[in-house]
């Protein structure tokens, strides 16, 4: 792929704290390389604003491989941009073009309030996680891990669910700001395996009731989730945590 | 002085004995007793949960959003454990021995013992939490090969092992956050260790949100903080992985063990430009199917797929016949070092060899296919395809990773690869206990020196990770806690919290009044800089002194001026990274007095001065078999102890791969 620079006007989102209004603020960039990433297009950016004198743009990052989930920035109206099954930290800038105006934003959601800039607070997730993400089981000896044989498209498929990296894209892209596929996720992942059963009934009712508490919206099976999920998450986890889900309020309320 | 603490006995008989005479802490008293665990990664997340289901109180600190971030998330290859699953020959004893071995014979036995013994319960915890490790069709699992072991033992989950692994201990931790035994504090830094009386008794943290310093208090402090490549400034590490927590740990008394032991990745992404702010590891798997390659000739402009065979020069099979593309983490990276700055680089900056995987494409899987279709004769495209739907299946991700980065489609054109820094197999110095030279506190994973030796093989750091969180620790903790039973809660107003609050406090207004012209980022690559020319892949004598003076002048003008924007009292991530930078310019000249000290050559660490006729790397047992641990006396001032090594078990051979 040939090399080539470019210049862009950049509106990013800019905000002190959770407690003060956040703003528009707009900034030209030049020459920046179409092999960069975009995060390095930032990077190049908070330079030069720290150069003058100016407040660098905060924003979540860390690993910059596209999993540990950190990054987070709604750009041009997309969660992570425009490239599918993709993270913020993996776009280059070959996918833009000289002249080009990109808007960046935090992600946009009541349960995520902003820390600053394009930083939000996603500690929402790990309570969902809290309230039964989980086999509970000590460390310990358990048995031998060959002794419970798993079909093996059972394991792959909630290997494929386990691959979410809790980013929160699919919050950010949901127009009610639904966790339902980060939720879905995690209980489809321990209800195809063996050693999730025992807790599979409490698990869903609870996560789904940690869910409503935080404020996140209800799901109306608009798929915008799926589509910007950087690991290709699938919206069947969604239909199988409302089997679950019914399976479990049905033996509730008897 | 320095007590390594190895039960005596035979090695196989260590660890039970150890277990079966360590003072224990009764339920309810551990419920008495606190201990902070500092970092959230496999081995802070699975120490954590594991103190916490065991009743004692935890605290567990990460700088990050959310535990599930810490950078063993981003382990690709896999987990190594003696469980002869594939009945090859694997045995606690081989997994043992080949990392005695893979590690040039620079660790401890009796540690290294232990880690092998402890390495099947580990999968079978992992399998138990629900890791949803990859099966065969027979819904037992599957394992994979690695580097330097002629076994199966190696158990992944795709490219994500570590993912999925750190996403158990998460949820594990998650689950003791839930019952209240475990109080989690993300986005604090811990900024330095409270000692009292030569116990740690507690942290100083900065609340990374609001600005403010905060103390805590610990009967016990446990640092799994991870390791510090990222002194180099571009290494395969995570931005914010840091080695700060470490380096007050040491600040305040604990030896460093090791430092120079450094591991070099021979396969990464190469850099691009001067705004690259971090690498990308290529798994060491691909190095089974993809020939290694550079033009033999300077300055070559044709493109790679325009070069006929003959002006090749697959350089690791002309040197290492017997081992060819599968040499050792350390030695293929030398061999391309050694290519490029003789001038035969690929690329525009022509710091790059090539993995070309054509070869195998059309020769290993192109025809195995062709024959399994019964196809006759096939031509080179038939084979070009067929071939390309198995080396899919084996390594998609990872070409689709390269292919996002670089632009470029490796099925097609050969990856331009080099070496990065990716692990630190030195760290804080701990005995057979996992305590260090202070009383009360712990290192563990990848922050302590302990396994690996020299060099780390392969699939083994999410081993050691979990083995010291999960195994390690919550034996060895409470014989110690079994003496502070009687020991009340110290209030944090305690004069050494002051103390300690207030050093914490007086760095940052100090970095904060500097008001220079630099941002801190221009630092630390000038720091990446002079580290990767004179303590990376090769180093001798002359360079390093030239280091330590350059990295001395470095910090003199980081300290008169950087300039850190924003205020104290915020989220103010460029005063974070300052702090982490300035301590590892103070960490970089330690790694260059030890690796100047060490005048021998072993894994990952090459003098130039120690090598043999062949250039390759000479070890020099007679005079260094030892762990060198540092002792901090003031700046740029330390004193060497030397912890012998001694092996009853193992051999020690010189490792031939030709």
């Amino acid at each position: 792929m040939e090399q080539y620079n470019m210049n862009l006007t950049l509106k990013v989102w800019r905000q002190k704290n959770k407690d003060t209004k956040g703003s528009f603020a707009t900034y030209n960039v030049k020459d920046i390389s179409s092999e960069m990433s975009f995060l390095e297009m930032i990077d190049v950016l908070n330079e030069d604003l720290i150069k003058e004198g100016k407040d660098p743009i905060a924003f979540d990052h860390d690993c910059r491989e596209g999993i540990c989930g950190m990054c987070s920035m709604y750009v041009n109206g997309r969660p992570h941009g425009p490239w599918q099954r993709n993270t913020v930290c993996q776009l280059h800038m070959r996918a833009y073009k000289d002249g080009d105006t990109i808007v960046i934003e935090p992600w946009r959601a009541n349960s995520f309030p902003v820390v600053k800039d394009l930083m939000v607070d996603r500690s929402a997730l790990d309570r969902i996680i809290q309230a039964g993400g989980y086999v509970s089981v000590n460390t310990g000896s358990p048995q031998d891990a060959n002794a419970i044989p798993v079909e093996r498209e059972r394991a792959e498929a909630a290997f494929a669910a386990a691959a979410c990296i809790g980013c929160g894209a699919c919050v950010a892209a949901c127009k009610n700001s639904s966790a339902m596929l980060f939720l879905s996720a995690k209980v489809a992942h321990l209800a195809l395996l063996p050693q999730g059963e025992p807790e599979r009934k409490p698990r869903v009712m609870n996560m789904v009731a940690q869910m409503d508490k935080e404020g996140f919206g209800s799901c109306t099976n608009t798929g915008a989730c799926e589509a910007v999920c950087p690991k290709g998450i699938s919206i069947d986890n969604i239909a199988r945590l409302n089997g679950e889900y019914m399976l479990s309020a049905a033996v509730a309320s008897k | 002085m320095l007590e390594s603490k190895i039960p005596s006995g035979s090695v196989e008989n260590k660890w039970t004995d150890y277990k079966g005479h360590c003072k224990l802490v009764n339920p309810a008293n551990k419920r008495k007793l606190e201990v902070i665990v500092v970092g959230t990664g496999l081995a802070g997340a699975s120490a954590a949960a594991s103190l916490g289901e065991l009743g004692y109180r935890v605290k567990a600190f990460c700088f990050q959003d959310s535990p599930r971030r810490a950078h063993s998330i981003a382990a690709q290859g896999g987990i190594n454990a003696a469980k002869n699953y594939q009945n090859d020959g694997d045995s606690t004893f081989r997994l043992f021995y080949d990392t005695v071995k893979g590690g040039d014979y620079r660790s401890r036995e009796a540690n290294v013992h232990r880690l092998a013994e402890v390495s099947a319960n580990i999968i079978d915890q992992c399998v138990a939490q629900g890791v949803p490790f990859a099966r065969e069709y027979g819904g037992l699992l599957a394992n994979r090969s690695f580097g330097g072991v002629q076994v199966k033992r190696t158990f992944y989950a795709a490219g994500q092992t570590g993912q999925q692994l750190l996403i158990g201990a998460y949820q594990a931790l998650e689950r003791q956050v839930a019952l209240g035994s475990v109080k989690q504090y993300t986005r604090h830094e811990m900024l330095d260790v409270v000692v009292i009386d030569g116990k740690a008794r507690g942290i100083i943290a900065r609340n990374l949100i609001t600005g403010e310093l905060e103390r805590f208090f610990g009967h016990a402090v446990v640092l799994a903080s991870g390791g510090y490549g990222n002194v180099f400034y571009l290494s395969t590490n995570a931005m914010g992985s840091n080695a700060t927590a470490a380096w007050k740990a040491h600040l305040k008394g604990a030896f460093f063990g090791n430092p120079c032991f450094t591991q070099i990745h021979p396969t990464c992404i190469p850099v691009s430009g001067d705004h690259q702010s971090k690498l990308t590891l290529m798994s060491e798997s691909l190095r089974n199917d993809g020939r290694i390659w550079v033009p033999k000739k300077k300055d070559e402009t044709r493109k790679a797929n325009d070069i006929p065979e003959e002006d090749r020069d697959y350089y690791l099979e002309r040197r290492y016949p017997a081992f060819g593309n599968l040499v050792p983490r350390d030695v293929a990276s030398r061999a391309a070092k050694e290519r490029c700055d003789a001038g035969y680089g690929v690329g525009t900056t022509k710091q790059a060899v090539y993995l070309d995987f054509k070869y195998n494409l059309i020769n290993k899987y192109g025809r195995a296919e062709a024959n399994k279709h019964g196809i006759e004769n096939p031509d080179e495209e038939t084979l070009i395809r067929l071939g390309k739907e198995v080396v899919k299946e084996e390594y998609g991700n990872l070409f689709e990773m390269y292919e996002k980065i670089t632009g470029e489609n490796p099925y097609e054109v050969p990856m331009r690869i080099y070496p990065a820094v990716h692990y630190t197999m030195g760290g804080l110095w701990v005995d057979y206990e996992l305590m260090t030279t202070v009383k009360g506190l712990y290192a563990l994973g990848e922050a302590n020196f302990s396994d690996h030796g020299a060099n780390r093989l392969g699939a083994s750091a999410l081993m050691q990770g979990l083995a010291d969180g999960y195994y390690v620790i919550p034996y060895t903790i409470g014989n110690y806690l079994a003496d502070e039973i009687a020991t009340k809660p110290i209030p944090t107003t305690h004069e050494a919290f002051e103390a300690a609050e207030k050093t914490v406090n007086d760095r940052i207004n100090t970095l904060m009044n500097i008001k220079g012209n630099q941002p801190v980022e221009s630092f630390h690559k000038r720091l990446g800089k002079i580290m990767w020319e004179k303590c990376g892949m090769a180093r001798n004598e002359k360079g390093l002194a030239e280091a330590i003076t350059e990295i001395q002048q470095l910090r003199k003008e980081f300290w008169s001026d950087v300039r850190i924007p924003g205020d104290i009292k915020e989220m103010n991530p460029e005063l974070d990274k300052a702090g982490r930078v300035a301590d590892f310019m103070e960490l970089a000249e330690l790694m260059c007095k030890d690796a100047l000290d060490r005048k021998e050559s072993c894994g990952g660490h090459f003098r130039e001065e120690s090598q043999t006729e062949e250039g390759e790397a000479k070890r020099d047992d007679a005079n260094f078999s030892y762990v060198s641990a540092w002792e901090f006396k003031g700046e740029s001032n330390w004193d060497l102890h030397k912890e012998p090594l001694t092996f009853e078990v193992v051999k020690l051979t010189q490792r031939s791969y030709k």
